[in-house]
Formats: structure tokens, C-alpha cells, sequence
């Protein structure tokens, strides 16, 4: 019976609906996975993807629907129930403990008396060998590298016997290699007959990857089908609802001018390993510098370094000839170097969440004026002059923005900085989070900056965008650079061999010293 | 694998999720139905050992407010719990775990004590000034070493404040048994009352400590609300990183605020010893800072409503001394009446930001 | 010699109710909860164990109606703060408030309806609780009194501590203690029902605290009753826990190093180590202090504090 049931579907999800507060998350939404089989799960970021995998593995509760495991109908109230019906789920943001060792975090929450170290490790051993993971069982995680992490929480589901497997967005973090391997382990489990979810908005690894395809859309499911009939552009109209065509604004670069030169910079991180290493670069007014890489490349550090919040051991970093390094972060701001970083939380580094948005103006500016009170009336202007220009949406600008919907709130952190006219405007992963119509309302705030002659350093994550938004791109890799490429006559093969640390800057040098 | 019918079992009775904000009028009646709950609950206790619980609440409020003399008594109990609320107040606003407000009333109230003992000959207005200033500055000191540690180090503060208050405590006790005993009190250990020059002038009766608790609850609304290091401790406090971003010397405002905070507790100091006490004591903070902490985080850290929480908590305590001289139930009444009501306020804020969904009504939606 | 021997034994039993709140505590912030609170569980156990102790005449009931008041005292802690997700500071200084307050008020309400004025435990359970019980062994020299000679509660402190520390580091409920404490949310994706867990230890280390406080109430004061018996020792406790390091084997060594400070001044001459007695009630919390400090200062070094420590957790915060 069990073999017959097997035959059938491993999940099958039917009109599953979920609310948070008043927001729909969920819309009933239809899926469902066979075992032997890679389904892709694809939409847009707020399209409710994490939200129905959060479901399968019983974080949270659907308001209504149903769900079959295996052909019988279940419900699913914690990962206890979730891990018992055999479903794994591999999180985008690790659910590891950092001062563990990788083996206590792999027997976490399985029942049974604790068993010796030695014991464990085997099985441990045993398990990865048939996957082809590799692992040291007795290292502690704080000490693992992203992709020795992610192994980890891929031996804690196989290890407890899942044979259903969900991952979120599992490459966000790896390099083009390590994805690669992933993607074979993946396969190798498909072949030994799991059932597998991968969440992705990444086209290219849905056509890599996956057999079939289901799309979400603002919470609704539109529609699954077989890959192999697919290609990219399709997916990208299934995913947004309409056929849009991939081209982002580009105005033509008028005069450029170098404003800002780094030379010969160097960066420790507080724990003494090396975050940005030796690299010079420029930014040109009135053009758009992308940098690409993978995360943690040292974009972060790069970014803190120029707006003076790290300190550089060596190099220069020349704003109009004058040196920043040794400047404080309030000098920076006010000689027009405008810095945003959106981390991955969004609301953490540039705004104050419970604050409204006068006082979320002020952030930079509150100096300004003698005395030691604050001027409020400015700000609140400048507040509701950018609701108007920005058509933010917002009951009113004393609302905590953490009331806003996403695309709003970092409508009001860039609103911020440009208000400030900076002539050096530096934006880390300003779409982060955002649907597709929000972020284009985004590229074209970074376009008329870039038309008013402000140099733009634009750091992301997708490489289709930056091929079509920036000028020139400069990609990191381990804290070097491993290319400055004008986006005409670059390819986005290209790009991705020097994420990965291939050196087509010191190739061409080779050549050219020739 | 287990099937359906096994798992409705287990599906939880009920569940915690967030709720839409409410509005300021639905908080308020909340609280209030908190309160009176907890007076309900008080009341089975009082009844439980054998009084009428309306007659004890009715002779707390009569016995602080029925003559001057009992509400100069209770202002008097007023004084150090509103300042120190405000100077804690501070901190808290910081997201600075001060817990050493003991501490820095007794290192403030020590600093001030020096000059009573040993320059009680200096001009009065003058005098008063300095150990004013020397009780600000101690009790600053004593908050501004916990907080260098954390900027430098990252030490908990929680548990460091909390050290430093018995550290004071005993630096009292040495003082007091050493170099600062009373000559004239043949070998009992105890600091000699200060001179007269030396102790605070009364107002309307009572030490003129209450006329600076009182500016200080405007001082410090104003210094939240509207100005720049106001603007900065409320920045950090919601987010260092922001804060960082924005360009703000974050260890200069938590060091600069945990100055503040302490000075202030330390002022609270003062004011118990040269107005109340008249004499330095080892129980110059008799858990004040303590119960600080209580108000300031019950008032939302808004200076007004710690104005009123720190009168109807000085109300408790001084009616309920009267309690025990008529009804022969113990102060300690006081302490207990807090907690209950303390213990329904603090779950009451759950409802503020969730609600409990219960089993019945999902899945037949 | 025979005064060192004093001194030691004296240090013992000085430390013993700081084991229990220590204990307790550490058990309590595993879970990623700090409770300000042990002071006031221990005196409400020690207000209710010494009761039961006073009307029952047993030893053993006694301590089981200390533990079930301090179990009761946690659980109102755990209520607020696990459930009801509130400030674990404020909660925790309000359990020390009420608890003391209560155990004062109890106790002179108790004591003003007692004829003779005074509360004093009856002869048999005294007996019980005295040292020197153990047959043969506490007789024998140096050995005997060092050892064998303490009243029951060392031994129970000791055993429970032994118990914790084995159940902490060799048992899967432990791990899964730790991981709450550490990653509540890496906890719950592994299915470790963290609200139970929760509860379950604080209740537990609550259960401990309270017998602690039995302990200030039977024996500190020669079984009479007294106001404000416990008398700070469970704030000491809460910086025990910091100094071993929240591993409760370390405890067991800390808490007696920590008695030994509390009764070194009645051991040292003044002529021979000529500080002032205030400086050693000082030096427990001194010693804490700079332990706090250099364990923060190392930066490499594996330290034990609970990351998750002092942060409620909802599971479907986003």
C-alpha cells in the first residue's frame, strides 16, 4: 500500500491560505511534488514562497486548506509533525547554533538516549558518504565557512530521515562552483528517489535544476509546468503577470569626471582576517559603477570604509583629491558622500523602524542649525515632500515606517539620501525584498541621479540588473578585484567567471604587457 | 509516518499571533482593566489573612493624602523614587540595561557626604551647590564605569550594575565603620548627623528636593523630545547600526547618557541623605533604585507618567505604614500589593501586541 | 590546623545556599532567560518550607514545600516572560519585590498570632537537619568533620548540582536546553517544543532557588525565624552564576570559594591581613565583577553566557 501511495504524490497542497495581521500571504495556493522529482518553486520576493514552505514544515499554521503527505491527509502543527512526516526544510538564513559542534546540531530534537561522540560521527560519516557530502562532524559551526554551514542543515534533515526536502533559496549564499555542487547532491538524492522544493528566483537555476515549475504571484499560485517546455522569458511573464520586457533604462553617460578614486585600499575586519585587499577603483560622475560579487566579498566593508565607518590599514580614498580615511563618518556625509546599505533584515542600518518618517529625515541632518535643540520643521517638509514625489504610501509621516510595505520604506531611505543632493551616491542592494515593480521605481530614482551628473556606485545581487543599469562594473571576489568591465561587450558568463576569482583584470595587463 | 486523524490531536489548543495595533484609547482601558484586576487579586490576599480588603485601600489612600503632614510624608517618599525613575529613565531610552540605580544613589549620596562631614563650615547656598554637583558627579562616575566597559569590551551591563550596587553598598560600610564614624557615638558604627548648615532647606515643610524632582520630570521631557542628544539616545537606542550609519559617535552618547543617568541617580542620593536622612546610611537606597526601574518601565519611560507612577507607588508605601500601625498587618503589605499589581501589568502589555487564536475557529473558516 | 578545618567547614556551609540559587539560576539562564528573581524565589521558599517545617515537624516536607514555593515563584516569572513575552529585567526585579515582600509579610503575620512571640523550629526536625548525622564516618578526624559533618542540604546541594551538570552536558534533553538558550529558533526548526523546555527549567531552577531558601530560613539563624532572612544571597547567586561560568560542576567550587569569602573575616586577625571587614563582604562581588569583565575582554575564548540570553522569542515574528 505504502509502495502504491509512493506512486502518487509525495505533498499535495490544496487551497492553502494564510493571513499575517491584514496582509494576505497566501491565497489558495495549489502544489504538489512526486517523489523522484525537483520542483521549483518560483516568484517574486513577497510572492508568499517562504511563507507556504514555513507552513509544510509547521512554523506557522494555515488559516485553511489542506495538505497531503503520501496520499493521506495531514495537519502539520510543528516541525516535530512536519519531521515525522519525513519533510526537511533547509532555510535560507541557517536555523544552526553557532557554539555547537556540527554533530550536536545534527542529533538536535531526535529522540533516543545520547549516544557516544564517536558513535554519532560515524553515522554521520556514513550518511554524507552516500549523498557525497563532505563534513567534519566535530568542528563547531562558528568556525564553518556559508557552504560547510549549509551542509550542516542539509545532514540535520537526512539525518533525520526526510524524504521530502525543502530549500530556500539555497545558491543566495554560494558561489557559482558551490552551487554546482549542490545542484549534484540534489540530484543524487531526486535519484534516490526524494522529493525535493527548491525556492528560487533565479531563472537560470530553474531551468538548471528543476523538472517542473510552480509560480506564485502575490500569494496566488498561477500556474506549474514541466521546464523543459520553458524558457526564461516565459517564467518571467508567468512570475510578474505580464510580458515584460528585462530592459531597465539607460541613459547615456554625457560627462564623466572622476570623483571619487580609492587607491591601494586595505581592510581588516575586526577579527583580524582581511576584508578588502589592496584594490583601486574609481567613480565617475554622471555614470552608474555596479559592483557585483558574491555576498560577502567585502561589498559591506567597502561601503562602511568610504563613508568612514571602518578604518582602512592602508591606501587612500580621494574625494576630489582631498583623503577621507581618517574623517569622521558626519564630515563624510557633509562634503556629499551619501552612503545606504540595505541589510538583509531591511530596516536595520538606514532607518529607525518605530520612528515616523520626519524623524527618520533628520537621521542625517539633525546637526544642522546651532543649539541644542532640533528643528523639526525641515524635516517635516521634506517628509511630505517626498510622499508626494515619490508616491510613498503612508497614513501620514509620523507613522512608523516599519508600518510601510517594503517598496515604501526604502522609497523613504533613498528619497533621504538623494534629498540630500550628495554628488557621490553609494546604494547597497537598494531592492532588496522588492517586487518587480517597486525596484524599477527604484533603478529609475538611481537613473536621474545619474542623469543630474551624480557619480552612482550601485551594488547588487542580480547580475541581469546590473548588466542593464550600470556603466562600468567592478566585481569582488575574497575582498579583491577581480575585474572593471564596461557593461558594453560584457556577458553575464563573464561576470560570473570573475565572481568566482577568475582574473580577467590581471589577464588583460599579461596581455597587454605582452 | 502518523496520519490525519492522529494529528488533529495534537493541534494546539491554542496560539499566539500578532494583532493589528490598537488604538491609544483601547491601551488605556486595557491597563486600567489590568489594575483593577490586580486590586481584585490584592484584595483575595488581604481577605485571605482575615481583613477587609476595602477597608485596608481605603486607609492606604486616606493614610497618605488625610493631613499635610501624611502627604508631606508621602512626598517625602517621592522624592529619591522620582528621580531616580527619570535618571534611569534615560538609560533605559538607550536600551541600556541600568540596573546599578542602587549603586549610583549610594556612590552619589557618599560624594556629597565628604563635603557635609569635612567642609560643613563652608557658606550655605554655596555648600548646598557643591554637594549637589558632588552627588551628580559620583553618581555619574559610578554609571559611567559600566558603561566604558561596554563600549570597550561589550560587558553585560545588566549584571555589571548589579555588582556595582553592592560594591557601593560596601564601600558605605567601610566608611562607616572606619574613617567616617561618628566620634561621638562611642563605638556604635554609624556616620554623625550632618550639621545643619549642611542639610537642605525646607519648602512647604518638606526638603526642597521635590521643587528639583519636579523641574527635573520637565527637564528631562524636554531633553527626550526635543533636543539633539535626546534625538541621539532614542536613534540608539532603537538601532546601533542606524545610529552608526547616520554618522553618530555611538560610545560617546552611551557613555555621555550613562553619565547623565547616573549623575541623576546619584542626585537622587544626595537628596535622601542631606534632606531625609541628614546623615549618610547604609540604606540610603533602600531598593529606591530598584523599584526606579519598576515605574520608568511601567510609565513607558515618559517623564509625566512617571510623575503619576511614582506618586500612587509613594502613596502605597506610606498608606500602607499607617496600615500597620492600625490594622497591625506589616509594611512588607506594600511590597506585596506592588507585585500583584506589577504581575498583571506586566502580562496586561501581551494583549497590547498579541491575541490568542483558539482551536475552534480555524479550519471552519 | 584545627582552625583551618573551622574555617573550611564554616566556608561550606556559608556557601550552600548560594549552590542552590546558583544552580538554580544557571539552569533558568540556559533557557535564554535571566531571572532577577532568585532572591525572591528563595524567600518564598524559605518563608514556606520554613512553615511547613515549623507545623509538620519534618525535615523532608519542609524542603518539599520550599521547592514547590520557589517552583511556584518561577512560574509566575515564566508565565510573564515565556508566554506573555514580557521585559524578563522588570519581571524578574517585581518577583524579587513581591517575594520578599511576602515572605515578610507571612512571616510576621505568622509570628504575630504565635503566643510565644518568637518562631522557633521544634526539636525533632532540627535534630534532623543538623550535621554530624552520618554514622561513623562524621567521627572520624579531619576527614569527618571535613566531609561528614555538614547538615543534609550540602549533600542535596552537591547531588543536585552533580545532576545538572551531568544532565547539561551528557543528556539530549541538555542539548536541546542549550540550543533554546543559544538559538531558540534553530531549536524550534529542529522541533524542540522551546515554550516546554522553557518552562520546564525555569520551573525546575525555580524549585532549587526555593530550597535554598529553606536553607537561610532553617539554619543561618539557628531556626528561628526572622524578616529579610535571605538577606541579598540570591543577588550573590545571580553573580555566581557569571563566575562559574553557567556550568553548575563550577558551582560547586564557586559557591564554597564565595563562603569562604563571606566568613573570612571572622577567621583572619585584624593584626595579621589588616584590611578593613567591609572589604571582604565586598570582595564576592568584586571578583564577579572583574570575572565579568575579563570574560568579556577575551574575545577568542568559549564563553558560556547563553547567546539567546535575556531575548524572548516568537515564533512567527517576522
Amino acid at each position: 500500500m505504502a509502495k502504491q501511495e509512493k506512486s502518487l504524490y509525495a505533498i499535495e497542497c490544496r487551497k492553502i491560505t494564510k493571513t499575517f495581521g491584514q496582509v494576505l500571504a497566501n491565497d489558495e495556493i495549489d502544489l504538489n511534488v512526486k517523489y523522484g522529482e525537483i520542483l521549483a518553486l518560483l516568484g517574486e520576493n513577497g510572492s508568499g514562497k517562504t511563507t507556504l514552505m514555513n507552513m509544510l514544515s509547521g512554523i506557522y499554521h494555515p488559516d485553511s486548506g489542506q495538505i497531503f503527505i503520501g496520499g493521506s491527509e495531514v495537519k502539520i502543527n510543528s516541525p516535530v509533525d512536519a519531521m515525522n512526516l519525513g519533510i526537511g526544510m533547509i532555510h535560507q538564513h541557517f536555523k544552526l547554533v553557532e557554539a555547537f559542534r556540527a554533530m550536536d546540531n545534527i542529533i538536535l530534537g531526535t529522540k533516543g538516549k545520547k549516544e557516544k561522540n564517536k558513535v554519532t560521527s560515524e553515522k554521520i560519516k556514513e550518511i554524507s558518504q552516500t549523498y557525497g557530502l563532505e563534513i567534519e562532524p566535530e568542528k563547531y559551526v562558528c568556525d564553518m565557512s556559508v557552504s560547510e554551514k549549509q551542509t550542516v542543515e542539509i545532514l540535520k534533515v537526512l539525518y533525520k530521515g526526510a524524504e521530502i526536502l525543502i530549500l530556500d533559496e539555497p545558491t543566495a549564499v554560494l558561489t557559482p562552483q558551490e552551487t554546482e555542487k549542490l545542484f549534484q547532491i540534489l540530484r543524487k538524492m531526486k535519484e534516490k528517489g526524494c522529493a525535493i522544493i527548491i525556492i528560487t528566483h533565479k531563472l537560470q537555476e530553474v531551468l538548471e535544476i528543476s523538472d517542473r515549475v510552480t509560480i506564485l504571484r502575490k500569494g496566488k499560485s498561477i500556474d506549474t509546468v514541466e521546464t523543459s517546455t520553458c524558457d526564461a522569458q516565459k517564467l518571467t511573464e508567468l512570475m510578474v503577470g505580464r510580458p515584460v520586457s528585462l530592459e531597465i533604462n539607460h541613459p547615456p553617460v554625457k560627462e564623466s569626471k572622476t570623483i571619487l578614486k580609492v587607491v591601494d585600499l586595505t581592510v581588516y575586519k575586526a577579527d583580524g582576517t582581511k576584508a578588502i585587499d589592496d584594490i583601486s577603483f574609481d567613480i565617475r560622475s554622471g555614470e552608474i559603477l555596479g559592483v557585483a560579487g558574491v555576498a560577502g566579498s567585502g561589498q559591506k566593508e567597502l561601503c562602511e570604509t568610504i563613508a568612514g565607518l571602518m578604518e582602512a590599514s592602508k591606501g587612500a580614498i580621494l574625494f576630489h583629491k582631498e583623503n577621507l580615511l581618517g574623517k569622521t563618518p558626519s564630515e563624510i556625509i557633509e562634503k556629499g558622500v551619501s552612503m545606504s546599505f540595505v541589510p538583509e533584515d531591511r530596516l536595520g542600518m538606514g532607518l529607525v523602524a518605530s520612528m515616523g518618517m520626519t524623524d527618520n529625515m533628520l537621521l542625517k541632518s539633525y546637526q544642522k542649525g546651532k543649539g541644542a535643540f532640533v528643528n523639526r520643521k525641515p524635516a517635516r517638509e521634506m517628509a511630505e515632500g517626498l510622499i508626494k514625489q515619490l508616491d510613498i504610501v503612508t497614513p501620514g509621516t509620523e507613522t512608523p515606517v516599519r508600518l510601510l510595505s517594503g517598496g515604501n520604506v526604502q522609497k523613504v531611505l533613498l528619497g533621504r539620501e538623494i534629498e540630500s543632493a550628495p554628488s557621490v551616491l553609494i546604494t547597497a542592494y537598494p531592492v532588496r525584498g522588492l517586487d518587480i515593480n517597486s525596484s524599477y521605481t527604484i533603478y529609475d530614482l538611481l537613473n536621474e541621479q545619474k542623469k543630474k551628473n551624480v557619480a552612482v556606485m550601485y551594488i547588487g545581487e542580480d547580475l541581469d540588473v546590473l548588466l542593464e543599469l550600470s556603466d562600468r562594473i567592478m566585481v569582488l571576489c575574497h575582498g579583491k578585484i577581480t575585474g572593471i568591465v564596461d557593461t558594453q561587450g560584457t556577458t553575464k558568463e563573464e561576470i560570473g567567471m570573475m565572481m568566482t576569482g577568475e582574473n580577467k583584470f590581471s589577464d588583460q595587463e599579461k596581455e597587454a604587457q605582452r | 509516518m502518523s496520519n490525519g486523524a492522529g494529528n488533529r490531536q495534537n493541534e494546539p489548543f491554542a496560539r499566539v499571533v500578532k494583532r493589528a495595533e490598537l488604538s491609544t484609547g483601547k491601551i488605556v482601558l486595557l491597563r486600567l482593566a489590568a489594575v483593577a484586576l490586580s486590586l481584585i487579586a490584592g484584595g483575595i490576599f488581604i481577605a485571605c489573612v482575615g481583613q477587609n480588603p476595602f477597608v485596608i485601600y481605603g486607609t492606604i489612600i486616606s493614610g497618605a493624602v488625610r493631613s499635610v503632614m501624611a502627604f508631606q510624608g508621602t512626598v517625602k517618599v517621592m522624592i529619591p523614587l522620582l528621580v531616580t525613575s527619570l535618571g534611569v529613565t534615560l538609560a533605559f531610552k538607550m536600551k541600556f540595561w541600568n540596573i546599578g540605580g542602587e549603586g549610583q544613589i549610594i556612590f552619589g549620596a557618599t560624594c556629597a557626604t565628604f563635603f557635609a562631614l569635612f567642609c560643613s563650615g563652608m557658606n550655605h547656598v554655596l555648600l548646598i551647590i557643591v554637594m549637589f554637583l558632588a552627588g551628580f558627579i559620583g553618581g555619574g562616575l559610578w554609571g559611567l564605569l559600566p558603561a566604558i566597559f561596554k563600549v570597550k569590551y561589550n560587558t553585560n551591563e545588566t549584571l555589571f550594575t548589579l555588582m556595582l550596587n553592592y560594591i557601593a553598598l560596601h564601600i558605605v560600610s567601610y566608611l562607616r565603620d572606619g574613617p567616617w564614624m561618628d566620634p561621638g557615638s562611642q563605638g556604635f558604627p554609624k556616620i554623625a548627623r550632618f550639621d545643619k548648615n549642611a542639610s537642605l532647606d525646607k519648602l512647604f515643610g518638606i526638603q526642597f528636593g521635590w521643587l528639583i524632582a519636579l523641574l527635573l520630570v520637565v527637564i528631562i521631557f524636554v531633553y527626550i523630545k526635543y533636543t539633539k542628544q535626546g534625538y541621539e539616545i532614542s536613534v540608539v537606542g532603537e538601532s546601533q547600526d542606524t545610529a552608526r550609519y547616520a554618522g553618530m559617535n555611538v560610545k560617546k552618547i552611551v557613555l555621555r547618557t550613562m553619565f547623565l543617568s547616573g549623575g541623576i541617580c546619584g542626585m537622587a542620593g544626595m537628596l535622601q541623605a542631606t534632606g531625609s536622612d541628614i546623615t549618610l546610611t547604609t540604606s540610603v537606597a533602600g531598593g529606591v533604585g530598584f523599584t526606579a526601574i519598576i515605574i520608568a518601565w511601567l510609565a513607558q519611560l515618559n517623564p509625566f507618567s512617571i510623575l503619576l507612577v511614582s506618586f500612587l507607588f509613594s502613596v502605597l508605601e506610606k498608606g500602607s505604614s499607617v496600615v500597620q500601625s492600625n490594622y497591625g498587618l506589616s509594611t512588607d503589605c506594600a511590597d506585596v500589593l506592588q507585585g500583584i499589581i506589577l504581575f498583571f501589568i506586566l502580562g496586561c502589555e501581551f494583549f497590547i501586541r498579541y491575541r490568542f487564536l483558539f482551536r475552534k475557529k480555524e479550519g471552519t473558516k | 590546623m584545627s582552625m583551618l578545618i573551622k574555617f573550611l567547614v564554616a566556608a561550606v556551609g556559608a556557601g550552600t545556599p548560594l549552590l542552590f540559587g546558583t544552580v538554580g539560576e544557571i539552569l533558568t539562564e540556559k533557557t535564554g532567560h535571566l531571572n532577577l528573581g532568585v532572591e525572591g524565589m528563595m524567600s518564598i521558599g524559605a518563608c514556606i518550607g520554613f512553615m511547613a517545617g515549623y507545623y509538620t515537624d519534618n525535615f523532608f516536607i519542609a524542603i518539599l514545600a520550599g521547592a514547590a514555593a520557589g517552583a511556584l515563584g518561577a512560574l509566575i516569572y515564566a508565565v510573564l516572560t515565556v508566554t506573555f513575552m514580557a521585559n524578563q529585567n522588570v519581571t524578574g526585579l517585581t518577583l524579587t519585590i513581591f517575594g520578599i515582600g511576602f515572605a515578610n509579610f507571612i512571616g510576621i503575620f505568622v509570628l504575630s498570632k504565635s503566643p510565644e512571640g518568637t518562631l522557633k523550629l521544634p526539636e525533632k526536625i532540627t535534630a534532623a537537619m543538623r550535621g554530624g548525622n552520618i554514622p561513623a564516618l562524621s567521627k572520624l578526624p579531619v576527614v569527618g568533620e571535613l566531609l561528614f559533618s555538614y547538615s543534609p542540604f550540602v549533600y542535596i546541594g552537591i547531588a543536585i548540582a552533580v545532576a545538572c551538570a551531568w544532565y547539561l552536558n551528557h543528556t539530549k534533553a541538555g542539548l536541546s536546553l542549550k540550543a533554546v538558550g543559544e538559538n531558540p529558533g534553530a531549536a524550534d526548526a529542529a522541533g524542540i517544543k522551546v515554550t516546554s523546555v522553557k518552562y520546564r527549567n525555569i520551573i525546575f531552577g525555580g524549585a532549587i532557588c526555593g530550597i535554598g531558601g529553606v536553607y537561610c530560613a532553617m539554619i543561618i539563624n539557628g531556626g528561628v525565624w526572622i524578616s529579610n532572612n535571605v538577606g541579598g544571597l540570591g543577588w550573590i547567586a545571580v553573580a555566581l552564576v557569571i563566575f562559574a561560568n553557567w556550568q553548575p560542576a563550577y558551582a560547586i567550587w564557586g559557591s564554597f570559594i564565595f563562603g569562604a569569602l563571606r566568613v573570612l573575616k571572622y577567621y583572619i586577625p585584624q593584626s595579621v591581613l589588616p584590611f578593613p571587614i567591609a572589604f571582604y563582604d565586598m570582595l564576592p562581588f568584586l571578583i564577579t565583577a572583574l570575572v565579568l569583565v575579563i570574560s568579556s575582554m577575551r574575545k577568542s575564548g568559549r564563553i558560556n553566557l547563553p547567546a539567546a540570553l535575556g531575548l524572548n522569542y516568537f515564533r512567527e515574528e517576522r
